[in-house]
Order: C-alpha cells, then sequence, then structure tokens
C-alpha cells in the first residue's frame, strides 16, 4: 500500500515541477538596460545589429540550443536591422559570468545601442522573440 | 548520435516498470530494470532498440549519445540503491530510490527534461573550467 502513495506523491510533484518548468522556460523576460554591450560583442568578434541584437550563448549537447538558433535566424531575416550573434558560452566563461548567464540557450536581445532590454533562457517561441522585437525597436 | 525519439519511448516505458516495482516492491523487475539501465549507459537500451525495430519513420533529427548514457548511469545507481534496499529488508529505501529513478524517467518522458544531461554538462563543464582560454 505504501508503494501506491510514493506513487501517487512522485508523479504529483514531479508534474507540478515539469509544468513550472515549462511555463518558465524559454520566457522572455524584460531586464533592465544594462551597460552597453558594445565591448562585450567586440571581444566576441561580432557587429551589433543596427536595430537589435539577438545574442545566443549555446553550448554542445545542446538540442534546444539548435533549435533556438533555427529560430533566430529566421528572425534576423524576417527583421530588417537585425543580426544573430551566437556564442560558444565554454569558449566564453568570463562573459557568461558577467552576464549572469545560468543555462544554455540563453538569448540576449540588445536594442540599438547594444543594451540588453530582454532576455529568454530556454528555447523561445519565434512568436515571443518577434514581440519582444516589435518592443525594444524604436 | 541517436534518435530522440527513441530516447522518449524508453524513457516512458521505463516509468511504466518503475511504478509497478513501487506497487509490487518486486525486487526482480527493479534488477531487470537495473539490467536495462546498465546496456543504457553503453548505448545498447533494449526499449530504444525496440522503439528502432517498430517504427516505420527516419528521425527528423538526431541528438548526441553522451548525456543520455551518463543519464542512464544514473539511474543504474538508483536503480542498484532500490535493489540493496529491497533485498537488505529495508523497503523504503528500496521505495524512495526507485521513485526518484521514476521521477527522472517521468520528467523525461512527458516534458522533455533530462535530469542527467543536465549533470552530465555540468561536469564536464566544471572538469574544463581549468583549461585556460
Amino acid at each position: 500500500m505504501t508503494g501506491v502513495w510514493v506513487l501517487l506523491v512522485v508523479l504529483a510533484l514531479t508534474t507540478a515541477a515539469g509544468l513550472v518548468h515549462r511555463a518558465r522556460n524559454g520566457r522572455v523576460r524584460d531586464t533592465a538596460p544594462a551597460e552597453h554591450l558594445r565591448d562585450v560583442l567586440a571581444q566576441l568578434g561580432a557587429q551589433p545589429g543596427e536595430r537589435a541584437t539577438l545574442l545566443q550563448f549555446s553550448s554542445a549537447f545542446c538540442a534546444p540550443c539548435r533549435a533556438t538558433r533555427r529560430i533566430l535566424t529566421e528572425v534576423s531575416e524576417l527583421v530588417p536591422g537585425t543580426k544573430h550573434v551566437e556564442v560558444d558560452a565554454e569558449k566564453h566563461l568570463d562573459v557568461v559570468r558577467r552576464l549572469g548567464i545560468l543555462k544554455t540557450p540563453t538569448t540576449l536581445v540588445l536594442n540599438g545601442r547594444a543594451e540588453e532590454v530582454k532576455r529568454a533562457a530556454g528555447q523561445p517561441r519565434k512568436a515571443d522573440v518577434l514581440a519582444a522585437l516589435g518592443q525594444a525597436l524604436p | 548520435m541517436i534518435d530522440p525519439r527513441g530516447l522518449r519511448f524508453a524513457a516512458w516505458t521505463t516509468t511504466f516498470v518503475l511504478a509497478v516495482v513501487l506497487l509490487t516492491q518486486s525486487a526482480e523487475l527493479l534488477a531487470a530494470q537495473a539490467a536495462v539501465f546498465a546496456l543504457g549507459s553503453r548505448g545498447r537500451n533494449p526499449y530504444a532498440r525496440l522503439y528502432k525495430r517498430l517504427s516505420r519513420t527516419p528521425p527528423t533529427e538526431l541528438e548526441p549519445a553522451a548525456p543520455p548514457r551518463f543519464a542512464q548511469l544514473v539511474g543504474l545507481v538508483f536503480a542498484v540503491i532500490g535493489l540493496t534496499g529491497f533485498l537488505a529488508g529495508a523497503p523504503l529505501v528500496g521505495l524512495i530510490a526507485t521513485a526518484g529513478a521514476l521521477a527522472a524517467a517521468f520528467l523525461n518522458a512527458a516534458f522533455g527534461i533530462c535530469l542527467g544531461c543536465e549533470m552530465y554538462l555540468i561536469l564536464t563543464r566544471t572538469k574544463t573550467k581549468g583549461v585556460p582560454a
């Protein structure tokens, strides 16, 4: 009989944890405009977009990173003046620490002044990225 | 590189088997699942191979094998602890360890979250952190 209870509790707790994770994963959140990240981009050997930059931190063994790359590439092609920059987190641990990146993929939305205005941890939905750009762009 | 659909199928099957273990407290069934985990940690998970045999369509994408294999190893550790619990007359240990493995398998099956894979990444990251850029 104990087994039944253990099973029910485990399934209930795990379902709750899974639903919380699903709700939060990939959500594009506002961040207060950080100091502009032009120097970071230069350090990464990348040019910012004229109007916006989608800065993606990825790592190896990361299937959502590949999906995010597809999404962000499509968005950058749809929205003129937007650039997609992808960074290997493991090769730039100092930047990762400075920007407080905790997992991959993490996408930072930078405005035309290369200031971070939004970020999403986990694979974002294409519609959410487009909406975020709509807000971030003048 | 492996077919992620096979992994999900294996995760559901594992969830089901471990649920039965919880309900029956069967050491034999847990031992069998431990054997499945052991094979899985070497890339030979029988559930995944069954899926491969049954599936009619080729995979649309593949993912690296190392993290899921590590996850199977973690499952094996839980299963061995659980088995020890059941055999040593400590059924609560058996139930809790089985529940832990079940939680991971169910998270993977229903939500696509692979906890073992996350552990693998954290471990590989700390191993390479000492390497100068």
